[in-house]
């Protein structure tokens, strides 16, 4: 069913060739660098920000995007539609919201938005054209959260570019992020400085392509 | 003197041919339940990708609706397909989507009790609480 409409969608494009956006996601763990770098792409092409970044894991507990964002590179324009998600992760406890002085009742209303979050960001995923998997490359890879969602974004054949952001940290391990992805893309890069976002947009090029 | 109760941990095999007939939303049911109910689940082969991320998604409603549930630790030990030829792999590949992938383990433990799970690729470090 979902081949059928995506053959459809595309059919639809290439006979109506009016230019349309490329809904572009981001995906991750909690506390990878997916709003930082969507941060990072609004500021080199909008000037604006998507949201609001924090050391404390569950910052983004709802789907935010920015629409219309037009990436130039050598000489060819694309339009995406930038959606920036809530970090997945498999449990939630407001106990450790608290470890980081956040009173009670504040520290579960977090938890329960941070668990509707996840749930609104997998509903999301049948609406990508294309995503991005941001890792934290100072982390293990081997992480199953990030193991299902690449397994997911195949299983619905939605391409992917995998990301390893903090590249400018001593801990980060790029080699270990490549072996544990063989098979796609991976780009090192810091969302934070802005390293490597030459190869970066490279790469979004060759995925849009794919879309 | 009263005696001092050892604590202990319940490992609950499943074999494959357990949920092999079950339907995706029942299979994730029945493999909740036993983690709910304290114990971790050693399954033999693994969920579609599809299913894993609707295991996620009743784990985050079951948090927000049961009180003292926070969650799941989840990891998949897959066989080792990276040295196979492309004939095996072909073969292989044939077998899963007919069998489903029993070349794999899948560990799912209730996150009060299991504190974190390292995989690397061949070795799973599984840290109790």
């Amino acid at each position: 069913m979902r081949i059928l409409k995506n053959f459809t969608r595309r059919m639809f494009s290439l006979f109506f060739r009016k230019k349309r956006e490329i809904s572009l996601g981001f995906y991750g763990p909690p506390n990878a660098g997916k709003t930082s770098l969507a941060n990072r792409i609004c500021k080199d092409w909008t000037g604006e920000d998507v949201g609001k970044v924090s050391k404390m894991a569950h910052e983004t507990r709802s789907i935010q995007f920015k629409e219309e964002v037009e990436i130039k590179y050598k000489e060819k324009i694309l339009k995406f539609k930038l959606i920036d998600t809530p970090g997945i992760a498999t449990k939630i406890d407001y106990e450790d919201f608290m470890k980081m002085k956040m009173k009670k009742k504040q520290a579960q209303k977090r938890a329960k938005e941070a668990t509707q979050g996840i749930v609104e960001a997998i509903q999301w995923l049948d609406d990508m054209d294309a995503v991005i998997v941001v890792i934290d490359a100072t982390q293990n890879p081997y992480s199953q959260v990030n193991i299902t969602i690449v397994g997911n974004l195949v299983a619905r054949k939605i391409p992917v570019l995998v990301v390893a952001n903090k590249v400018d940290l001593k801990k980060a391990d790029l080699k270990k992020v490549e072996a544990a992805f063989p098979e796609y893309d991976v780009v090192g890069i810091s969302a934070k400085y802005g390293k490597n976002m030459d190869e970066f947009y490279e790469s979004v090029f060759k995925l849009a392509k794919r879309a | 003197m009263a005696k001092k109760r050892k604590k202990g941990l319940t490992l609950q095999f499943i074999p494959f041919s357990e949920i092999s007939s079950l339907g995706g939303l029942e299979r994730i049911k029945k493999l909740l339940k036993i983690v709910l109910d304290n114990k971790v689940v050693v399954l033999q082969g693994r969920l579609k990708p599809q299913e894993e991320t609707r295991l996620i998604e009743d784990t985050m409603i079951m948090i927000d609706n049961i009180k003292g549930f926070k969650g799941v630790e989840l990891a998949v030990i897959t066989g080792d397909s990276e040295n196979k030829s492309f004939f095996n792999k072909l073969r292989f590949g044939l077998a899963r989507a007919i069998a489903g992938q029993q070349d794999a383990i899948t560990i799912i433990g209730p996150a009060s009790i299991v504190k974190e799970m390292k995989k690397d690729p061949k070795k799973l470090e599984v840290m109790m609480r």
